[in-house]
């Protein structure tokens, strides 16, 4: 492992207090405790365009919201499999986001890759909340073993077991890493700037590609997600 | 004749296993990736993918939940015959795919790309992908699932013999610098790239040598093989490690491949097989025996046979 120091562990309920949020801090390693609720694209439009009923009582049940499909499966007789889950890329629901933390008091956002430091700044800060990145990407089968119970799936008919709305008893389950704060402070963007510093000595002796494409950019310190 | 029943069944197990277990070749490149990793937050990614390879094999449970988009590849020694044929054949591949992903289970993810319809079983218009490929002798057939995942980085560019290497080093840096910040790539990664063909072609060459080649193999072009320990080493020097943080590991192996292209370009694609580099690999014979494996052998000398008539070398009788 080279000479990397190990990161600080906490374990986190998901409706966590302002004070616990308060004492977080970028790259910290978090495992949580109680209810965690999935909801992405799917979810988003049925709650917030087709105006349906929220089906739980949020943020007093959950104030974690999850951006995963699990691999997991209805068995006949009702009851669920769920083996390994994973997070997936929360960038693409910057549309539904805000309304959805206002509307759901979310307080975490746990998902891949995060979110812009503007997304933080603009709607996280508001509304006290802050994002946990999961690990890897890919601790699925960790992950998994943190899932004490699922206690329900919601809308699976309507959307799909990929979409739907599953409530997952956490017991100790992570890692997840601290991606923003409550001042909205970005732990990848601190990372891509850092990074970006010695990118010139990688690209030494390289050459910009002969047939340029629209709206390319050629800044390294850019990012992709918008 | 090879019996449709144990292929549909042998399938199923291969499904299981690809979702699983990490294959030991892409775990031993992990392991030495970690091994001198000195970035914080890096080197605690790596130490909990590795937990969570170990974790999937005690569990018997997916080691990530986005299980990718299971597909097949299908290789035949030229004898080779299939109870019911070809279409008995892609139908016990789809019914392993649509079995197991309700079995593993696997996460159902393939979707109608407009009307977002699900069947909750990986199975759909052009879903699983079967390819196939072709091996002079033998009566033997060769599954291979391969589950890989992600939306994120895999990339095509028209490049231009006036690109030259230092053209392919740009796209190839700039493919791992643009999906590995956040870690959208998920890398580590074995890297796959294609080089010529045609825009198709160049695209399933990339794909193919990411996921049909095991760390550590070299292209046997010895000056492609070069490239691509020099590729390796320049994408561990930007400075970046897994999830996008400061480190040093985002390729555990480059593998490239090749194709005859038109003469006025050079097509470039990239591809990342993710830190779940899921693939799993079976030889059924017509006497009922089934042997398991990692390795795909894919490229063969005669996959990338350059002329128009092949001559089998005597000392490749053996293993085809």
């Amino acid at each position: 492992m080279g000479n990397a120091r190990k990161p600080r562990e906490i374990r986190l309920s998901t409706t966590p207090t302002a004070q616990a949020l308060a004492e977080l801090r970028l790259g910290d390693i978090v495992y949580l405790d109680g209810l965690m609720y999935t909801a992405r694209e799917g979810v988003y439009m049925r709650a917030l365009e087709d105006k349906a009923n929220i089906p739980m009582e949020l943020p007093s049940q959950s104030a974690a919201n999850f951006h995963c499909s699990p691999a997991a499966r209805i068995n006949p007789d009702g009851s669920f499999e769920m083996g390994a889950v994973t997070a997936t890329a929360s960038f693409r629901f910057a549309k539904w986001l805000p309304e959805w933390l206002a509307k759901s008091g979310a307080k975490l956002v746990i998902g891949k890759g995060g979110m812009s430091s503007k997304d933080y700044k603009s709607y996280f800060v508001p509304n006290g909340a802050i994002y946990l990145s999961t690990v890897g990407y890919g601790t699925g089968a960790l992950l998994g073993r943190g899932v004490e119970n699922v206690e329900a799936v919601h809308w699976n008919e309507e959307l799909g077991l990929a979409q739907a709305m599953w409530v997952i008893r956490c017991n100790r389950m992570g890692p997840f890493i601290v991606a923003s704060d409550l001042d909205g402070n970005c732990l990848f963007e601190r990372e891509n700037e850092r990074i970006s510093k010695n990118l010139h000595k990688a690209y030494e002796g390289t050459r910009p590609a002969t047939l340029k494409r629209f709206g390319e950019t050629d800044d390294k310190s850019d990012e992709l997600i918008g | 004749m090879i019996p449709i029943d144990l292929i549909q069944k042998t399938a199923e197990t291969l499904m299981d296993k690809a979702a699983i277990e990490i294959p030991d070749d892409y775990l031993e490149g992990l392991k030495a990736a970690a091994s001198v990793e000195d970035g914080d937050l890096s080197s605690f990614v790596l130490q909990a993918m590795l937990e969570n390879y170990k974790a999937a094999k005690e569990d018997r449970r997916a080691m990530c939940g986005d299980t990718g988009t299971p597909r097949w590849y299908v290789k035949m020694g030229n004898e080779t015959q299939i109870e019911g044929g070809p279409v008995a054949l892609e139908a016990a591949l789809r019914r392993a795919t649509a079995n197991a992903t309700n079995g593993v289970p696997l996460r159902p993810n393939r979707v109608h790309p407009l009307w977002r319809t699900d069947h909750d079983n990986n199975v759909g218009i052009g879903a699983p992908e079967i390819e196939y490929g072709y091996e002079p002798g033998g009566e033997w057939i060769d599954l291979i699932t391969v589950h890989k995942g992600g939306l994120f980085g895999t990339d095509y560019r028209m490049l231009f013999p006036s690109d030259g290497i230092q053209g392919i080093k740009r796209f190839f840096l700039d493919s791992l610098v643009a999906f590995g910040k956040r870690g959208l790539a998920c890398q580590p990664a074995i890297i796959g790239i294609g080089l010529g063909g045609c825009k198709d072609t160049c695209m399933v060459l990339g794909k193919r040598a990411a996921c049909l080649r095991t760390v550590g193999d070299r292209n046997t072009d010895p000056r492609i093989a070069e490239l691509e320990l020099e590729f390796t080493e320049l994408g561990n020097s930007i400075g970046m490690g897994a999830m996008g943080f400061v480190g040093k590991s985002m390729v555990i192996d480059t593998h490239i491949e090749v194709g005859y292209c038109h003469t006025g370009g050079m097509q470039m694609s990239v591809h990342a097989f993710c830190l779940s580099s899921r693939r799993a690999v079976a030889r059924v014979y017509a006497d009922g025996r089934v042997e398991h494996r990692t390795d795909p052998e894919w490229f063969t000398d005669y996959q990338r046979r350059e002329t128009v008539e092949w001559e089998m070398p005597a000392s490749h009788e053996k293993s085809a």
